[in-house]
């Protein structure tokens, strides 16, 4: 199958020619397959926000190439441009981009700007508010009327309205609280079950991304320093805590158990955890 | 782009002019000026570019980041320059079409005025690189004490000062932020009409005021909880003192002002 997107070597500095400047990337290159959904893990500076910016050509790099579809997207502008609206972009915090007086209007902010007809402006903001929870009512109200989970939510609305192919989110649960956490990430999963939308999220969450990704990237002081399964990565306890990550708590005390003497798999959610104490315990009694 | 704005951005270092202290790297800043509007021949802005020169070299700051701070100047350059040039009739007449006259007094004119700004400009741009702004806002608070005995606020004055220049970069920053964010929404600012970029100002412009307004508040809590009451019985942990280099620095500045003061009055 042809790979959705694809980087090759990519590179950028930022600030080139200052006191200031300082390589972010390094020689990435990966594929990504349309419906897969993808963790971006890697400590704080380790270049995860650059490469996002990178994938919807929002940074244009140093030196490398970045291909959506089988075209590289700086090679005309009408490409990069488009590369916006099939690349969605989350950032951090993004409630704090709100503007509009009410939250249909922020919503339809991006499908707006892609000029689309009215009619089908108007299904996109009810299709995506439906995805992250938002009342008929709650459209009408001001954005900043509404809870920072609410807010968070209808900020993400704003870039599934524009109906991207690769939805990509920059720590989208931080600073939520537990049922918060779990609504974004369910309204995330429902996206991509309806559009067979490929996912990539940054997260400091072992839990999160061990329980939902297919697939893991470690960045590491500006390169890719793994690229895997979960299973494969975490079973990589040291050199992930060498790069200032860690695994997943479950899969800590089974390393733990396993030190012990006792015959468990690696695990990495808390259900492969129960179903592979079950079967122990069914060995034993047998 | 918005990368370039290098107003106000401090270049940390350890050069002999970082370690100036900060009154007298405002005093020299503000002789140069007087020398400069007095310079009159090309003796004088000449013995003026060399201390510049010299002191950028001493800074360490690469001249790169001297030049890239220009750039948004680079309209009122050109604009005095041609104002200058077209508008004044002094001298000979070196080229005359079509009522237009460019004499060789306009041509002088018009590299002084762009030779002065650009001068003007570095100088100022050298003192904000290689001072911090705490240890700015301190030489001129301690510059403006006297005031006090006037009844001026000289210390809230230079606590404002000293709070914008912190948030200038902050500011940069977030502005950058939204910007991406918008962008990634589609938004579009490079193209289009002037009416439809300053509406493509308004995603950008709501969210900046919403997070400056909510920082100036976080700042004031955080100002309270430390107790902050203003200059009323407040002591410094760092305190200024002027060493050698700096009487050095006076003694320089003093010759070169006068240097130049006198070349002026001789009509050079």
């Amino acid at each position: 199958m042809e790979p959705i997107l694809s980087v090759k070597n990519l590179k950028y500095v930022y600030s080139a020619g200052t006191p200031f400047e300082h390589t972010a990337l390094e020689d990435v290159s990966f594929s990504v397959n349309r419906g897969e959904f993808i963790g971006i893990i890697g400590h704080t500076g380790s270049g995860k926000s650059t490469l996002m910016q990178q994938l919807n050509g929002l940074l244009k790099p140093t030196s490398g190439s970045v291909i959506l579809d089988g075209q590289d997207i700086w090679s005309d502008k009408k490409l990069t441009r488009q590369a916006r609206f099939r690349v969605g972009l989350v950032f951090q915090y993004p409630e704090y981009q709100l503007f509009e007086e009410t939250v249909y209007r922020d919503i339809a902010f991006g499908p707006k700007n892609m000029g689309l007809p009215a009619g089908e402006v108007d299904r996109r903001v009810r299709e995506a508010a439906g995805f992250v929870g938002i009342t008929d009512a709650q459209l009408q109200a001001s954005p900043f009327d509404l809870s920072g989970g609410q807010k968070r939510r209808v900020a993400i609305a704003g870039v599934i309205a524009m109906e991207p192919e690769i939805l990509i989110l920059d720590e989208p649960t931080a600073g939520l609280d537990p049922s918060g956490r779990r609504e974004i990430l369910s309204n995330i999963a429902a996206y991509r079950k309806s559009k067979n939308a490929t996912i990539m999220m940054v997260s400091h969450s072992m839990e999160d991304v061990a329980r939902l990704t297919d697939r893991l990237l470690v960045l590491s002081g500006s390169r890719l320093a793994m690229d895997g399964t979960p299973d494969e990565i975490f079973a990589h306890t040291d050199e992930l805590v060498n790069m200032g990550l860690n695994i997943p708590q479950v899969t800590q005390v089974f390393l733990h158990l396993r030190q012990m003497g006792l015959d468990v798999p690696g695990v990495y959610t808390i259900e492969q955890a129960v179903s592979a104490l079950k079967n122990r315990k069914e060995a034993v009694h047998a | 782009m918005l990368k370039d704005i290098t107003l106000g951005q401090y270049f940390p270092g350890n050069s002999p002019v970082h370690r100036l202290d900060p009154r007298t790297k405002l005093l020299a800043l503000l002789a140069y000026i007087i020398a400069l509007f007095c310079a009159r021949s090309w003796i004088g802005y000449g013995l003026l570019l060399l201390l510049l020169l010299t002191a950028i070299r001493v800074s360490q700051i690469p001249g790169k980041a001297i030049v890239r701070g220009m750039k948004p100047l680079a309209m009122i350059l050109v604009f005095t320059g041609i104002l200058n040039l077209f508008f004044n009739r002094e001298g000979k007449i070196l080229f005359q079409v079509l009522g237009i006259v460019i004499t060789s007094g306009g041509v002088q004119r018009a590299a002084f005025m762009v030779v002065r700004i650009l001068m003007l400009v570095s100088g100022t741009f050298l003192l904000t690189y290689t001072t911090s702004p705490i240890s700015l806002t301190d030489g001129l608070e301690s510059l403006m004490s006297p005031l006090k005995r006037l009844h001026m606020p000289v210390h809230e004055l230079s606590m404002m000062m000293c709070i914008a220049l912190r948030f200038i970069p902050t500011l940069i920053e977030e502005t950058d932020k939204i910007m991406s964010a918008q962008k990634a929404r589609g938004a579009d600012f490079e193209n289009g009409s002037l009416m439809d970029r300053a509406r493509a100002l308004i995603p950008i412009l709501v969210p900046l005021f919403i997070s400056a307004f909510r920082r100036a508040d976080e700042l004031a809590t955080a100002m309270e909880c430390r107790c902050y009451q203003g200059g009323e019985g407040r002591t410094k942990m760092k305190l200024l003192h002027f060493h050698r280099g700096d009487l050095v620095t006076f003694a320089l500045m003093a010759a070169l002002v006068a240097a130049v003061l006198a070349l002026g009055s001789f009509g050079m």
